[in-house]
């Protein structure tokens, strides 16, 4: 090799390392800047706050139940997706994973026109008093419509990538189709789905144009940790540096999990 | 010989007729196994050998067909009957064996005991491992298992349930060669001790020859040709099967000789050599293109038909020996010739630029040479020759004596 190609070859190499560090230190920063700006004292404080702790309470609930509802509905949803093929199938799946790239504000004015006290399905249920708008339900309908597509989109490539052969063993050992799934097919797929829930999870955990216009802010019945934040910054900004640590905390905390978890999962697992 | 006699149904017996339309061909076949008899499909990939195993253990619907087993009715299509596959009691062993990736062994094994009380479960399981050599390895998880291991968790998982019918896709072709041998011998036990119908599925005849008692030949959908192995190798009834085919196949009973080599007693008469280690009941196979053909005193001159072998083939008086292919004409290649039979022309079928010589000596078996070289010899039907081929050419494959290798 010519001291020419080595140089430029080593020129390339110390081009990409560049790159990756530009990468990790913009994408790092902000997060470590929380942690360096606030004092461990008046990180304290600000949890001690009762509307901080009400905010991040109402979080944990309001994701919680998202999430269960989305487990429940979307497991044997992504299922079907992934297993059968049927006219409008590819129709569907565009339909269902459309609220991920929807601006949240465009989500927003979404559900206040589809279940808002003027909306379709939202009159219907004003009627029955179930009326959701501004109010905790409120809350987790808007974490279940941006978050519910992460969740989908992983659990159906978790299910398409468990070998048909083990489900047709499974039923030639004696197990039905519902047996096969709950035996078989979720077993196997599990590290794909944590994998999804953690996203669904985060992505809920962190809502916040979608609730705000949706359900408003209202202390201890819709304003969820974002919106506690975004309503302290002017006024509080330690306080909102506090929320945002915690935040932080949680997110990495699921997101290690993850990773854990997924490590000895069969398919569709996080891989590293 | 194709369907001909109606097979006196035992109640245990399997029957199946399907029409089903697959992709790019149309499977069209009826097939009656009896309980303790094995058929073996065999075709190349495509040919709907593996769609028939799917029927009859329910995991697809024919268009039509009828699928009958121990006594109860599988599918009937024109009636509506089609039992789905969890109600049917097969098993069924699996082309890479399919074991479940997230449970162990013994788990594998017990996933489908769930008629038995649960705190026996674990011990069943762990005696038919055991049975077949791996109770060790009852915790272990299938990616810490070989292939050979797999094979036999697989056999023990499909067995366990004492299943009325025995699905088996090929069940060698994801084992190395090594492993082969002694799998196969298991397979062969597996199959006598369950009295039970068996269906195999296989591109590899010499596979089929040792473990089936009957072999079909399925060829885009249909089945072209049916009988015992020996028979279909000997006179193959169409050239694709005998391009199938492949191999010679004989029966007989191996027993150790002098220099390492294994002397084969063939039933009906006559003495091979092999290299091949080898004892009790055994199959020898030979490639047809192995064997050369040597003309017997009067109609060629010279050749000397020995039976014991030796190297008393000699081929140079006349130019009598014919071989295929380069280095197959000559003597020097016949010399080395350890196996000679004597035997009588029965059929000759030409096989693109080669000619296929069916030949019976006790047992029938098949030789191809160039169609240039029947003329030499002045083949045809009814003439005596002599079949040699190397002891290094015979391949000795166990029907099933657990003594062997």
């Amino acid at each position: 090799m010519s001291a020419g190609a080595t140089a430029r070859r080593a020129a390339f190499v110390a081009a990409l390392v560049v790159a990756l560090t530009v990468v990790v230190a913009f994408l790092t920063f902000p997060v470590v800047a929380i942690f360096v700006r606030s004092s461990p004292g008046a990180l304290l404080d600000g949890l001690r706050d009762p509307s901080a702790q009400d905010a991040l309470r109402l979080s944990l609930v309001c994701t919680s139940i998202a999430a269960a509802i989305i487990v429940v509905v979307g497991t044997p949803a992504a299922w079907l997706l992934a297993t059968r093929r049927f006219r409008g199938r590819s129709v569907v799946i565009t339909l269902v994973e459309l609220p991920l790239v929807m601006p949240p504000a465009v989500a927003g004015i979404g559900l206040l026109a589809a279940f808002g006290p003027q909306g379709i399905v939202g009159r219907p249920l004003g009627d029955l008093g179930l009326q959701p708008v501004l109010t905790t339900a409120g809350v987790v309908t808007a974490l279940v419509f941006v978050a519910a597509p992460f969740y989908l989109r992983q659990a159906q490539a978790a299910f398409e990538a468990v070998d048909r052969r083990w489900l047709d063993a499974s039923r030639t050992l004696g197990a039905g189709e519902l047996r096969t799934w709950l035996r078989v097919a979720i077993p196997v797929a599990r590290g794909g789905l944590i994998t999804g829930l953690a996203l669904a999870w985060g992505r809920a955990l962190g809502e916040f144009g979608a609730t705000l216009m949706f359900a408003g802010s209202f202390r201890d019945i819709t304003q969820t940790a974002p919106l506690a934040i975004y309503e302290r910054f002017a006024t509080d900004f330690d306080g909102a540096l506090g929320l945002s640590a915690v935040l932080v905390s949680l997110s990495a905390a699921v997101l290690l999990t993850v990773r854990i978890v997924g490590r000895g999962a069969v398919v569709g697992g996080v891989r590293g | 010989m194709t369907g001909a006699t109606p097979v006196d149904q035992d109640d245990r017996g399997l029957s199946v007729t399907a029409r089903h339309r697959l992709r790019d061909v149309a499977l069209d076949v009826a097939l009656d196994v009896a309980p303790g008899a094995c058929l073996a499909l065999v075709g190349p990939s495509g040919a709907g050998k593996s769609t028939v195993l799917r029927i009859v253990a329910g995991l697809l619907r024919p268009d039509e067909g009828v699928v009958r087993c121990a006594g109860e009715t599988w599918v009937a299509r024109d009636r509506g009957v089609a039992v789905p596959p969890e109600a049917r009691s097969c098993g069924y062993l699996f082309q890479d064996h399919a074991l479940f990736p997230h449970l162990s062994a013994w788990r594998n094994v017990a996933y489908g005991l769930r008629d038995v009380p649960r705190r026996e479960r674990r011990d069943l399981a762990i005696t038919t491992l055991e049975r077949f050599g791996v109770g060790r390895l009852a915790d272990a998880h299938p990616d810490r298992l070989s292939g050979g291991e797999r094979q036999r968790v697989a056999l023990a998982r499909a067995v366990v349930r004492r299943p009325r019918v025995l699905l088996l896709d090929e069940p060698l072709s994801a084992l190395d060669a090594t492993t082969r041998g002694r799998a196969t011998r298991e397979l062969a036990d597996v199959l006598r001790e369950h009295d039970v119908p068996a269906l195999l599925v296989t591109h590899d005849f010499v596979e089929a020859a040792t473990l089936a008692t009957t072999v079909a030949i399925i060829d885009r959908g249909r089945i072209v040709q049916r009988g015992a192995a020996t028979a279909i190798a000997a006179s193959p009834a169409t050239a694709f099967i005998a391009e199938m085919s492949g191999a010679v196949v004989l029966t007989g009973t191996a027993a150790p000789a002098d220099h390492g080599l294994t002397r084969i007693d063939l039933d009906g008469g006559g003495v091979l050599l092999s290299t091949d280690a080898g004892r009790g009941p055994v199959a020898v196979s030979v490639h047809p293109w192995e064997i050369t053909l040597h003309a017997v005193d009067g109609s060629g001159g010279g050749g000397v038909a020995g039976v014991e072998g030796g190297p008393g083939v000699e081929g140079r008086s006349g130019g009598s020996v014919v071989g295929d292919g380069p280095g197959g004409g000559g003597g020097p290649a016949a010399g080395s010739a350890r196996n000679a039979l004597p035997a009588t022309v029965t059929s000759l079928t030409t096989v693109g630029n080669r000619m296929r010589v069916g030949l019976l000596a006790g047992q029938p078996l098949t030789a191809e040479v160039t169609v240039d070289a029947v003329g030499r010899l002045g083949l045809a039907v009814g003439a005596p020759v002599t079949a040699a081929w190397k002891a290094s050419a015979t391949r000795v494959v166990s029907a099933g004596d657990p003594g062997v290798d």
